[in-house]
């Protein structure tokens, strides 16, 4: 007991025992992961293990019926909505993106950008120059940046991947959450998806769910595979593709 | 009870003269009544003469000799004396000045001599009718309620029987004995008993143990009029008597609670099928579609114009059938609605899938054209349904009545209820609709035609609404607007029950429509409706998705 | 508002807008008044009357626009915050006739007399006073809007369930002002308005100056929503109205933005409904009708929602063609015309007028701006949003 409190008070993210069901479904059993400052971490599993809804646990769009969800060792993100959420600095990249399709590149980062989210803020906000030169950084960092002006719904499908990543670096969240950032990509542009991140992650902790194993193996971090709704094994790439349950589990009994 | 009695006089004029005439009146009708009564009871048959005087009397268009004429023609016991003193009520009685003659007009048009009876081909030219004023009204309807005590219809010695029940005016007690005696009708004698026990319940001059019988007599009966009686009782009352009149009363009151409670819930039930039937049909198109059809209460108004065509047709061509034009209605108005569901479907909202909002605009603009359709067809006044001759008229159960229109419609909405969800569940229309419902795409690549399930899906809500219409049109106006009245009920039920759940839209029907009618008698009919509606709301802010919601991810959907 | 928000704010086509609402808000009444009656640019005083309804409904119009164009709030009962703002005006309307009420009761109106009402109601105290009834015409419809907003936004009702029980909302309103105890007159409502702050409310001057003042409120209303959707706030309204969960992700407090928009549309409405009461001499339950509240969501859809210029043309457009097939030979046909208006432009324009023209007109204009500052390219992204769920 005494060690699982100093390891949640290290923890940037702590899931301990948590449990949902929709319906009688459990689509989250008994689910306990940890995750450190500075870690990025990839988590993988086969359809309908509960990835999608632990991302919405942690950014509180799904309450869980029991269990933990700490941040940062202290918050309990069970108790919090989405909004409160995010401003804690938790960033979530959704599995479709998600960008504002009616309006612009630009406008989309702007959105993105962590000031004064209030609805008085918003009404008399003027530009400023550290805004602008942030979102030209981060228009630099996603090769958006001769687009800026084109509405986010003409963009490409990877494209639009790339601009939500944009986001959540504007965003500048403490974790980002990143749900198949790869999906519908050309293979150098996973590459170029994959140094990214990993330029991203050294300051920032980073969640990945993704399938494309290439790309996790280019990620070379801490893998953790989820199989209904519980951790079924965590360890290198290596050591869990080669776990003969995770095997079972992704090639059939 | 002054006020009453000036309250029941009518116009400003008579209500003027104030307090003495009113006192006066009162005075002399309890004479006249009362002589009536001793007299007709005992049916002297002394008058003969004396009949065809007083009826002669009317001629001469005198308030005191009419008033005279009354009630000698009250008391002669002579068989004319009921026809005439009603025609003179219901001003069918006219007179003729020069030859003194008075003739009934009769309801059929019928004329005839009032002194003999005997037929007369038509009235004479300067015959006029015999002029009442307020006070002889009730002078006439004072005799007309004698004569009906000892009536030869025993429903209508009942009804008198009632009345002197409610009056308990102890002037009539001789009568109500005399009556008593000779009722041989085992329900006439239950109410001259009961008349007897109110009379006796406020009598001066009865013992304690009158009163204490007549207060078991009161209580026996138990409803609205013996609680009114037994809480009227003065102040006055030996102890025995009033702790008696108080248990009888609470008694009652245990009683009456219990049947309002009883009546209620009836009512509640009815509205609730009323409502479900208008809803289910919705339940399909917004709960499982997601399709919000505004133009729904328009195909439920179709339905209720098919019925009203099927009518007019047995009437002008096959009079025999009219008992089972419903039964030919229900399919045809599944089929017109239906097939009207089928082209909207087809020609507006497939184009307008995932476009909820602007389904409901344009649905709405239907709902308009179909409402000016109809109007422009069979014009905007309220067209005349019949009810068929097995769902007129009601039967008592206890306290409460219950007509069966009412009960029709509610077996009615059950089986309908039953028969859809049965097809839902067993048969492959059904099964394809509910793979649609759940996942389109799958559907479609395991080769179901999701656009013909759409269509059929969006005709049989439509249909469901037809057959509601024919229900409908049989307790509500069949008129263009028909359709509106329901629209907003049967979105509140089925927002209310939980979308795409049709077990959730029976059980938020009958919810509201019970929690309608319990709430009506505190709040008043218009105030309960917009409470149930206020509630709704408030209800759906704390389940956005109803009482039997979907959960998990379904919901993104 | 600052100044600033104003001037960003104006765009080419919003200042022509405004010009020609400026210019007909004087030069009708003018003509009204100084040129002999008879002349061919006289415009006659029912005309003027009927014109300044138009613009009553052109503001209700931007209410509606600025909810369900920006923000994706389809409310199906605005008409209720327009009679909630009518009826405080029509109060006031009522309290200055005093004594020259048929039954010349100093205090009562007409129709409390007529029902028995032994004393005025506590809620018409205060209403004899100008400056009370005009708060009362922001307070009461805001306040409901607010309460409203603030259970739905606050439990993400949403979409069509938001559209039903905004519904449901005016139905009720309907219902409780058709009781003759609601104590606003019953179903007659409020009507025989003698004055207006001294003013004889028939008199021709009198209707010049509200059509003017008319003009005035859609030029100020015009203002405000294009000075709140051009602003950032405007963004995130279209964020929340494109992708709606994605914005409370980034930190929005989504619901505290629609119920700000939803408050301040309430308010529009409620101005317009208390311009449109002295205007055309009543206000009456019938106002609070579910389908009066759906018809000004037409008009915003046939002018083009999204776009403000649309919404109140539209709704000039709309309720012109009303007036010209009623009062013809086609009136019967009318309400066939008003329902295939509702299916055609769902159907076929769902961009609305003004919508299509410019998804037409746009690229052109791109072309010839194409080395156009940037700033004024970021403004584009608001004025032509698209209109999807």
């Amino acid at each position: 007991m005494n060690i699982m409190d100093t390891r949640a008070t290290s923890a940037l993210l702590y899931l301990d025992g948590v449990h949902v069901s929709f319906d009688g479904f459990h689509a989250i059993n008994n689910l306990s992961l940890t995750l450190a400052p500075g870690e990025m971490r990839a988590i993988i599993g086969p359809n309908g293990a509960g990835k999608t809804t632990m991302m919405d646990i942690i950014t509180g769009k799904t309450k869980p019926d029991q269990g933990t969800v700490l941040f940062d060792g202290v918050t309990d993100l069970t108790r919090l909505d989405e909004t409160r959420i995010a401003e804690l600095g938790i960033g979530r990249k959704f599995q479709k993106p998600t960008v504002f399709e009616s309006q612009t590149i630009e406008d989309n980062l702007l959105l993105a950008l962590n000031v004064d989210h209030s609805v008085k803020g918003t009404l008399f906000w003027r530009e400023t120059r550290p805004e602008t030169e942030r979102i030209e950084r981060v228009l630099e960092t996603i090769r958006l940046k001769d687009a800026r002006n084109r509405l986010a719904g003409s963009l490409s499908h990877g494209q639009k991947q790339w601009l939500e990543i944009g986001m959540l670096l504007a965003q500048d969240p403490k974790l980002l959450l990143v749900d198949e950032p790869v999906a519908g990509m050309t293979d150098v542009e996973t590459h170029q998806t994959a140094e990214l991140l990993k330029e991203i992650n050294k300051d920032k902790t980073i969640m990945v769910v993704e399938h494309d194993m290439t790309f996790v193996r280019e990620l070379g971090v801490k893998v953790t595979c989820l199989h209904e709704g519980t951790v079924l094994a965590e360890g290198t790439i290596d050591q869990v593709s080669s776990n003969d349950r995770v095997v079972e589990v992704y090639l059939g009994r | 009870m002054r006020t009453e009695e000036a309250a029941i006089l009518p116009p400003p004029p008579t209500f003027c003269r104030g307090r003495p005439v009113v006192a006066n009146v009162f005075d002399r009708l309890r004479t006249l009544v009362l002589s009536v009564f001793l007299i007709a009871a005992f049916a002297l048959p002394a008058f003969a003469g004396a009949f065809e005087d007083a009826v002669a009397k009317f001629a001469n268009d005198e308030f005191s000799d009419t008033e005279e004429a009354i009630g000698t023609i009250a008391t002669s016991g002579n068989p004319l004396a009921f026809p005439i003193i009603s025609a003179l009520g219901e001003d069918r009685l006219s007179a003729d000045p020069d030859t003194r003659k008075v003739f009934i007009t009769q309801a059929d048009g019928k004329i005839i001599d009032a002194a003999t009876g005997a037929a007369v081909d038509k009235l004479p030219d300067n015959a006029a009718s015999v002029r009442l004023n307020n006070r002889l009204r009730r002078t006439v309807e004072a005799a007309l309620g004698g004569l009906t005590l000892l009536s030869p219809d025993p429903v209508k010695r009942i009804a008198a029987a009632q009345s002197v029940f409610k009056t308990h005016d102890e002037t009539m007690l001789p009568v109500v004995d005399g009556a008593l005696a000779k009722e041989t009708n085992k329900a006439a004698k239950q109410a001259f008993a009961e008349a007897r026990a109110a009379i006796l319940l406020y009598k001066q001059d009865a013992t304690d143990v009158e009163k204490l019988e007549a207060i078991v007599a009161v209580k026996a009966r138990g409803d609205q009029e013996a609680m009114a009686l037994l809480t009227g009782l003065g102040s006055d009352q030996s102890p025995a008597v009033a702790s008696a009149a108080a248990n009888a009363t609470a008694a009652i009151q245990r009683t009456l609670a219990l049947w309002s409670t009883v009546q209620n819930a009836w009512y509640g039930l009815s509205l609730g099928s009323v409502l479900l039937l208008a809803a289910i049909g919705l339940a399909i198109t917004f709960g499982v579609m997601g399709v919000i059809n505004m133009a729904h209460g328009e195909m439920v108004m179709i339905g209720a114009y098919t019925t009203f065509v099927v009518q007019e047709t047995i009437r002008t061509s096959y009079p025999g059938l009219f008992d089972y034009s419903l039964l030919i209605a229900v399919p045809l108005a599944f089929i017109v609605a239906g097939a009207i569901g089928v082209l909207i479907e087809r020609t507006i909202i497939r184009f307008l899938y995932g476009r909820p909002l602007e389904t409901l605009l344009a649905t709405w603009g239907l709902s308009l054209v179909l409402q000016q359709a109809v109007r422009t067809a069979f014009g905007p006044t309220n067209r005349e349904v019949g009810n068929p001759s097995w769902m007129s008229g009601a039967f008592e159960l206890g306290q409460i009545t219950i007509t069966y229109n009412r009960l029709w419609i509610l077996c009615f909405t059950l089986a309908v209820f039953a028969i859809l969800l049965a097809m839902l569940r067993y048969t492959a229309l059904g099964l394809e609709m509910r793979a649609v419902t759940q996942n389109r795409r799958m559907a479609a690549s395991m080769g179901i035609a999701t656009s013909r399930v759409d269509a059929l899906t969006f005709g049989l809500g439509s249909g469901i609404a037809g057959i509601a219409g024919v229900a409908l049109s049989q307790i509500d106006n069949v008129s263009p607007n028909l359709g509106q009245s329901y629209i907003i009920d049967s979105f509140m039920v089925v927002v209310f029950g939980g979308v795409g759940n049709l077990w959730g839209t029976l059980v938020g029907a009958f919810t509201l429509g019970i929690a309608n009618k319990f709430l009506e008698p505190v709040a008043g009919a218009v105030l309960a409706k917009i409470a149930i509606l206020v509630l709704i709301i408030l209800f759906i802010q704390k389940r956005p998705r109803g009482l039997f919601a979907l959960k998990g991810r379904a919901v993104e959907a | 508002m600052m100044p600033h928000v104003l001037t960003r704010s104006l765009d080419r086509s919003a200042s022509i807008f405004l010009l020609v609402v400026a210019a007909l808000g004087v030069l009708i009444p003018l003509s009204n008044l100084l040129l002999p009656s008879g002349s061919i640019f006289q415009v006659p005083t029912y005309l003027v009357a009927l014109f300044g309804k138009y613009v009553c409904y052109a503001v209700l119009a931007l209410s509606i626009d600025l909810i369900w164009g920006y923000c994706g709030i389809l409310s199906l009962g605005h008409g209720a915050f327009f009679a909630l703002g009518g009826y405080a005006m029509g109060m006031y309307l009522m309290r200055q006739i005093g004594s020259r009420g048929v039954y010349g009761n100093p205090i009562l109106p007409d129709f409390m007399v007529f029902l028995n009402y032994p004393k005025l109601p506590w809620y018409w105290h205060g209403f004899d006073m100008f400056w009370f009834a005009a708060l009362m015409v922001l307070v009461v419809p805001g306040l409901l809007a607010f309460c409203f907003g603030w259970l739905a936004f606050r439990s993400r009702v949403t979409g069509v369930y938001l559209s039903i029980i905004t519904q449901a909302m005016t139905y009720a309103l309907l219902l409780a002002f058709f009781r003759n105890d609601f104590g606003f007159g019953g179903n007659n409502g409020l009507t025989d308005f003698k004055d207006i702050l001294g003013f004889n409310v028939q008199a021709d001057g009198t209707r010049a100056a509200l059509f003017l003042l008319s003009c005035l409120a859609l030029i100020i209303a015009f203002l405000i929503c294009r000075a709140v959707v051009t602003s950032k706030l405007g963004k995130v309204l279209i964020a929340v109205r494109d992708a709606e969960s994605r914005t409370r992700f980034l930190g929005y407090r989504v619901e505290s933005y629609k119920l700000f928009v939803f408050t301040l549309s309430a308010c529009m409405a409620g101005v317009a409904g208390a311009l449109y009461v002295p205007q055309v001499g009543i206000i009456n339950p019938g106002e609070f009708a579910p389908g009066n509240s759906i018809e000004a969501v037409i008009w915003v859809a046939v002018g083009g929602r999204g776009t403000l210029i649309g919404a109140a043309l539209g709704a000039i457009v709309v309720n012109y063609a009303k007036t010209y097939f009623t009062s013809g030979p086609l009136a019967p046909y009318w309400l066939f015309m008003l329902g295939a208006l509702f299916i055609l432009v769902t159907l076929l324009l769902p961009k609305g007028l003004i919508g299509t023209f410019n998804e037409w007109w746009e690229p052109y204009k791109a072309r010839r701006l194409s080395d156009a500052a940037e700033s004024a390219a970021r403004e584009d992204g608001v004025s032509e949003p698209n209109p999807a769920e």
